[in-house]
């Protein structure tokens, strides 16, 4: 009697998580490639960088809007609002143009320290990461 | 009671899956434990395990990590996972306005304008005080946006492909997940239907 009932509950159980299974699978096909990717707002640069034989640049916007409001940099600084569209030459950060503006060894620690800015693993495209990005058409 | 079993089997699988999507990749393994956040080491992700910098080169171990820095700010559930204006207005955070004048100071507007056209949902609040404490007049106008009301005509679809508050919102500013963050004015809390509005506070 006790094992008829068993049997009986056990079934119905199955039927009713049935679709719960369905929607955890799914939801897990659907998640799981998702690689971990940067912090949001991270951009990588990387039209020269491993041409020129150095690692992609890895821009933090966290780490800087903390420090300094957004007109500084894409005001003053003059950095378009458009990962891609700013050229920027080694030449130019050396000679106090675009990062360094303030990385040249007062207001930030200067160009001589390759490694903090060329940190990214080789590879990498140029654009903005880290998520809910817009990409342009078709890749949101 | 099996109904009560399948819930609770569900809600495990899904707080399982969750946990094991905020979990960082197997590449990590030696910053996790030194990063000092209350919040725990899940909410971002370190700086040698993002899947952006080389963990192999020298540059990656001698930077900041972003819980770090982050974890004291208030706190959100996308993007930096950080309310960026009230870390600023609540006095968190004091980015400097200006490095080539010391005593700079942002014009902050306080001008709220309605954009109506939104379809169904609700209407589009925008407040130029948030967005002037961070920015400046000529970083939106009058290349991106007119300043004439309902002189900038522009869709989701715009948005959604980076282009007008696309430019930020999506990249840098909270991202395109939050609708409500914008669509934020229902059509029956207007007394009068209206075009395009602009609000002086």
């Amino acid at each position: 009697m006790t094992s008829v009932h068993l049997r009986t509950h056990n079934r119905h159980s199955i039927r009713t998580l049935l679709p719960g299974c369905i929607c955890v699978l799914a939801l897990l096909t659907l998640l799981a490639p998702l690689p971990a990717s940067a912090e949001y707002g991270d951009v990588v640069i990387n039209k020269r960088a491993e041409k020129a034989g150095m690692r992609p640049v890895i821009f933090p916007h966290w780490f800087h809007r903390i420090r300094f409001r957004c007109r500084v940099c894409h005001t003053e600084v003059g950095f378009e609002m458009r990962a891609g569209s700013n050229d920027i030459l080694m030449d130019d950060i050396i000679n106090g143009r675009f990062c360094g503006r303030c990385h040249n060894n007062k207001i930030a620690w200067g160009p001589q320290n390759c490694q903090l800015c060329h940190s990214g693993l080789p590879g990498l495209k140029s654009g903005v990461r880290g998520g809910t990005t817009t990409g342009g058409p078709s890749r949101w | 009671m099996r109904r009560r079993l399948a819930k609770l089997l569900l809600a495990s699988c899904i707080g399982l899956l969750f946990t094991a999507c905020s979990e960082p990749p197997t590449r990590s393994a030696p910053t996790g434990g030194q990063v000092f956040a209350p919040d725990g080491p899940g909410k971002w992700l370190p700086i040698m395990a993002d899947g952006l910098h080389d963990p192999t080169g020298p540059g990656a171990k001698q930077l900041q990590n972003p819980a770090e820095a982050l974890f004291y700010l208030p706190s959100a559930f996308s993007g930096n996972k950080v309310r960026w204006v009230e870390a600023i207005q609540e006095g968190y955070i004091e980015p400097r306005p200006s490095i080539v004048d010391d005593n700079y100071e942002m014009m902050v507007l306080d001008l709220d304008v309605i954009r109506t056209r939104t379809g169904e949902l609700p209407m589009v609040l925008f407040p130029h005080r948030k967005h002037t404490e961070w920015l400046e007049c000529s970083n939106c106008h009058e290349w991106l946006f007119k300043s004439k009301r309902g002189g900038t005509r522009f869709g989701m679809f715009d948005v959604l492909s980076g282009e007008y508050c696309g430019r930020c919102h999506g990249a840098v500013a909270f991202p395109l997940v939050e609708c409500t963050y914008c669509h934020s004015v229902r059509r029956s809390d207007l007394k009068k239907p209206v075009t395009e509005l602009e609000m002086h506070k």
